[in-house]
């Protein structure tokens, strides 16, 4: 009976020990699936996708972590074969620059333009010298007026 | 109508026709990562289950490797094309049946012709996997020393055939000792 207890505590130990790892597993698993682009459906994460090559692919990520790869390792398997396009998140390396800076120069470019505008607006004279014919037909109506 | 009016119509029509270019880009196409690398180790059974194959059946002849499934309806579009180049005594046609069942896969090819030399069978896409392959069908091409040379997404047309394909085989038998 005592060894008998013995024996289930350590196999209870052991069963909740490996149900642990598999948890965190399985979490890894998840975390880098969100990250990892479902190439038949293009817009979807392999992990919220249900299609055949993203299924095989979810498969293939949790195998590489039980065979002790780290989250980065699997990503990177993953990007030497489906290249940059598998992440969902693009890098930012020279052939993005354009992509990830792009918006905020438009919007400082756009903000540049207006201040320039702006103080050209302020700066230029309300009102110009008059011309003399203008000034001869403005004296004439003021005269006339008084 | 001054020039500094007309800025913001030649920005959007500039804008217009960098987006219509990209229109015309087929978003499928994925640029491969194995190009001129060798082809990725693998140890599959083959189709018949009577062999285990590797990289090995690679080693000096210049190989057509095409990817395809008794599910795949557009495989049957370039089946004909395959069975011609079937014919050619130096070219080893490799076939990687994929997701696929055994018995539905022969059943495919006593139908449609076998142009295939040797058959990888690779129901996980553990071997479709480590090749970047998004969908069926796929070719790649494969040199003597085990390298890839080219590889052609979708339905393999006579003129990807002439344009694209042949050429490159052609060139690579040439070095053929």
């Amino acid at each position: 009976m005592k060894y008998f207890l013995i024996l289930l505590t350590a196999l209870s130990l052991a069963t909740t020990s490996l149900a642990q790892t598999s948890e965190t597993q399985e979490a890894r698993a998840r975390e880098i699936g969100s990250q990892l682009r479902c190439v038949v459906c293009q817009n979807q994460s392999i992990e919220e996708s249900e299609a055949d090559l993203a299924i095989d692919m979810k498969r293939i990520v949790r195998d590489r972590i039980a065979a002790g790869d780290s989250n980065q390792d699997v990503i990177a398997y993953m990007r030497d074969r489906y290249g940059d396009y598998v992440l969902l998140k693009p890098p930012v390396q020279s052939n993005t620059y354009l992509l990830w800076f792009g918006p905020f120069l438009l919007v400082l470019s756009g903000l540049g333009w207006f201040i320039l505008r702006a103080k050209r607006k302020a700066t230029a004279p309300l009102i110009q010298d008059l011309s003399e014919d203008d000034q001869a037909l403005l004296n004439r109506l003021m005269v006339d007026e008084s | 109508m001054s020039l500094r009016s007309l800025i913001p119509l030649f920005t959007f029509l500039a804008l217009v026709i960098a987006l219509a270019i990209g229109l015309t880009r087929d978003p499928r196409i994925l640029p491969s990562e194995l190009i001129e690398k060798p082809f990725p180790d693998f140890t599959l059974d083959n189709l018949d289950d009577t062999t285990k194959l590797d990289t090995n059946i690679f080693k000096g002849r210049v190989s057509l490797v095409n990817i395809f499934g008794s599910w795949c309806a557009s495989c049957t579009v370039e089946h004909p094309l395959l069975m011609q180049v079937s014919q050619h005594p130096d070219i080893q046609m490799v076939g990687i049946d994929w997701r696929d069942e055994r018995p539905k896969a022969k059943r495919w090819l006593t139908q449609y012709g076998n142009p295939y030399d040797t058959i990888i069978f690779d129901p996980d896409s553990r071997l479709i996997v480590n090749l970047g392959v998004v969908g069926a069908p796929e070719t790649f091409i494969v040199d003597q020393s085990g390298a890839i040379r080219y590889k052609h997404v979708g339905v393999i047309t006579s003129k990807d055939w002439n344009k694209n394909l042949r050429p490159i085989i052609e060139s690579l038998l040439e070095v053929q000792p």
